[in-house]
């Protein structure tokens, strides 16, 4: 299995064949992270830089244990440590990073569109691991493996998608992935966090909680920001948690087989309660693990043996 | 210095929607001045004579906005090398904007830009002054100086006067001395944070939208203290429907009002954002199709009466960066005849119209001498090809900064000669 293409900088313009070839690579990897000992040679010699401009401690581990069980080797560089911070544009940085001959940059940044920008000026492989509020497109593969492991396809569900989408490149990359798919995919959130153009990404936009819930085979809830509040999107956590959040009540109106998953790190009590989070339709430590085997799928055809 | 050689300009369409002139004819131009107008003209001894037939001979055109970037930031343009590109585009005046570093918010800075203009010599230079000092948006400037001193009007642009009764008092102070008050209308509360036009391409692109009434609610409010103050006003660079709509209503009302917009508004629109092209980010920022369309409709019925180019040099500097990060602000100048040409060659409007939103039209709004080929007036003139395809190659311009929003767009035609005082300040390459 390969792909005919050297980039992930989002998941528009990826096709299903695509995404299936992926989530089948992810589903044969994975079991090399429940080895004895959890470590294959595959990319042996190749270099990974984790580039990451905005802090991530979870996606950045998930990418690096990635890139070691397939015996990557690889360099990390933070905000703090980098020349950005210093005055250096952004292509200067990745032209800096080219010389010392990489075979992939792994790249999170605070603003849409930078790991574009770098595409177009140096020619080896990158993958997008989250630019600001645009995609962060591994994460919904991995959101859509763990749909596939639970539901058994991708095609014909109906997933909601509940906080704050405005700000989200998880509910982008999600909703995207889930059309191209077959799935139909509703937003509910605070008006104010809910894109004035939703509907023209292809998405629903539900009217009230019990909307969003009812019908939903899967409801992946987004972390909220607390800065938001300083921004003025909605009053307070208190009604955002009553208004917006997943309960127990909620879940008794849900369907019986509904899933329930999040990007983490939850914000307990607020976009969900407890009960809920560690309930048995909870598949967020589920995502966690496909996290590593999906980051190993894309290094492997991006960049191992058989890439283009 | 010696005068120049009388010029004759043989066999071209002459063309000057001030004086409704639209004939194939000759024009002598001598010591600065347009000599004749006449349908054969026999040049005098000394005279140089240039044939036009095919072509075009305008006034030249006047540009009511653009940022010439000095003094302090010479190394995006500076004034002899935004005039050059004013020449290369047809242009014979340009006004410039005052966010110059200093600001010209002082005489010592207006006369220091007037000294370097008539050093650089290829376009006339019309400073506009600043509102507020520094553009802060607190106090007034000496606009009775900045007047004295050569400014032709006082805005803010790029900043909004925020605070409405200082705006007011503005325009109050300013119609006292018959100064023109140039709006930079945006609602600076809507639009901050924001990349681009809010709709489903930012959406799409998950980039800060700015919405259109950003600007449509400062139009509306600039617009009601014209009519309180009765001051003469101009709105800059009108990119959305809604603004279109409020300057008709204040038209309608007899208010001394006018508005501008520019090039990029007419020719493309927030789609064309495409990746992260940040040579299609400015601000206002390119609005949706239907916006477009609007704007588009309102120049060609006259209620926007002039095209100004908002020429905004940015080196890569500036744009080579992530979107939400890179400047706002495109080039203009050498591109604005073409995207007009290409209105004219829609149907939009006839040319003579095109023309005059590029000539006459902002002579009137600033009160500037030329707009016209009438008998008398400033010899500045532009021949241009209606019909001679050209490709927009960003390092070929005379621009300093290459960000123009046009690159590789194969434009209908372009300026051939450029003649401002009765001297060539352009000629294209046979």
């Amino acid at each position: 299995m390969s792909l005919s293409r050297r980039n992930l900088l989002g998941l528009e313009g990826v096709s299903a064949e695509e995404i299936t070839t992926i989530l089948d690579t992810a589903e044969s990897l994975k079991e090399i992270s429940y080895r004895p000992i959890r470590k294959v040679p595959t990319l042996r010699g190749k270099t990974i830089v984790h580039f990451f401009y905005e802090a991530s401690t979870r996606t950045r581990t998930s990418f690096e244990l990635a890139a070691k069980r397939l015996s990557g080797d690889t360099v990390s560089l933070s905000a703090s440590t980098s020349s950005l911070t210093k005055g250096e544009t952004l292509i200067d940085t990745a032209k800096n990073l080219l010389a010392m001959s990489p075979d992939c940059i792994v790249m999170r940044h605070s603003q849409s569109g930078a790991p574009h920008l770098l595409a177009k000026h140096i020619p080896i492989s990158i993958i997008n691991a989250g630019d600001g509020a645009h995609e962060h497109p591994s994460q919904g593969l991995l959101d859509m493996l763990t749909i596939r492991q639970a539901k058994g396809h991708l095609d014909g569900l109906k997933v909601s998608i509940i906080g704050d989408i405005t700000h989200s490149r998880v509910a982008r990359s999600d909703l995207i992935g889930l059309t191209t798919m077959g799935s139909e995919v509703t937003f509910y959130g605070p008006r104010t966090l809910i894109p004035p153009a939703a509907d023209t990404l292809g998405a629903k936009v539900a009217t009230c909680m019990e909307e969003a819930v009812e019908d939903a085979d899967v409801i992946i809830m987004l972390r909220v920001q607390q800065e938001r509040l300083t921004d003025v999107l909605f009053p307070t956590l208190r009604e955002y948690a009553q208004r917006f959040g997943l309960g127990m009540k909620q879940m008794r109106a849900a369907k019986k087989d509904v899933v329930v998953m999040h990007p983490g790190p939850i914000n307990r009590g607020v976009e969900m309660s407890p009960e809920v989070a560690d309930g048995p339709w909870s598949l967020i430590l589920d995502q966690v693990a496909n996290g590593v085997a999906v980051r190993m799928a894309l290094l492997y055809l991006l960049i191992g043996p058989e890439a283009a | 210095m010696s005068a120049p050689r009388p010029i004759l300009l043989k066999g071209g369409r002459l063309l000057c929607p001030a004086s409704g002139l639209d004939k194939k004819g000759d024009l002598l131009l001598a010591k600065g001045r347009v000599e004749a107008v006449g349908s054969k003209i026999d040049p005098p001894k000394s005279a140089k004579v240039i044939d036009c037939s095919g072509k075009v001979v305008a006034p030249g055109f006047i540009d009511l906005h653009v940022h010439l970037r000095e003094p302090g930031q010479e190394y995006k343009e500076t004034i002899a090398s935004g005039t050059a590109a004013a020449a290369a585009g047809g242009f014979t005046a340009v006004c410039c904007m005052p966010n110059t570093d200093p600001v010209n918010d002082s005489a010592a800075v207006t006369e220091q830009i007037l000294e370097r203009a008539a050093k650089a010599g290829s376009a006339r230079v019309y400073p506009v002054g600043a509102i507020t000092p520094g553009l802060a948006g607190k106090a007034l400037t000496q606009m009775a100086e900045l007047k004295d001193a050569g400014c032709v009007a006082v805005s803010d642009d790029g900043h909004p006067v925020s605070d409405s009764r200082l705006l007011r008092r503005a325009m109050e102070y300013a119609s006292g001395f018959d100064i023109p008050v140039v709006c930079h209308s945006e609602e600076k509360s809507l639009s901050a944070g924001g990349a681009m036009h809010e709709g489903p391409t930012s959406t799409r692109l998950g980039l800060p939208g700015i919405p259109a009434q950003a600007e449509v609610i400062a139009v509306e409010r600039d617009l009601a203290l014209a009519g309180l103050t009765g001051a003469r006003v101009h709105i800059c660079h009108i990119s959305c429907a809604g603004s279109v709509e409020a300057l008709r209503r204040a038209k309608e009302a007899g208010w001394a009002v006018s508005g501008e917009t520019a090039p990029h508004y007419l020719a493309l629109c927030d789609e064309d954002v495409g990746e992260y092209d940040t040579h299609r980010k400015m601000n206002p920022p390119l609005r949706s199709a239907a916006d477009r369309e609007a704007v588009r409709r309102g120049l060609a019925e006259g209620i926007i009466d002039a095209v100004a180019t908002d020429h905004a040099p940015h080196s890569v500097l500036e744009k080579e960066l992530e979107f939400g990060l890179a400047a706002f602000g495109v080039t203009g100048l050498e591109t604005a005849l073409g995207i007009i040409l290409e209105l004219v060659n829609e149907g939009l409007m006839s040319l003579s119209q095109a023309i005059e939103r590029l000539t006459a039209s902002p002579a009137r709004i600033l009160g500037l001498p030329g707009g016209s080929l009438a008998k008398g007036g400033p010899a500045d003139v532009c021949v241009f090809d209606p019909a001679a395809p050209w490709v927009v190659e960003p390092e070929a311009m005379l621009s300093m900064s290459k960000n123009t929003a046009f690159a590789g767009r194969t434009l209908p035609g372009r300026a051939v000669l450029t003649i401002r005082g009765g001297k060539v300040t352009h000629q294209a390459k046979e």
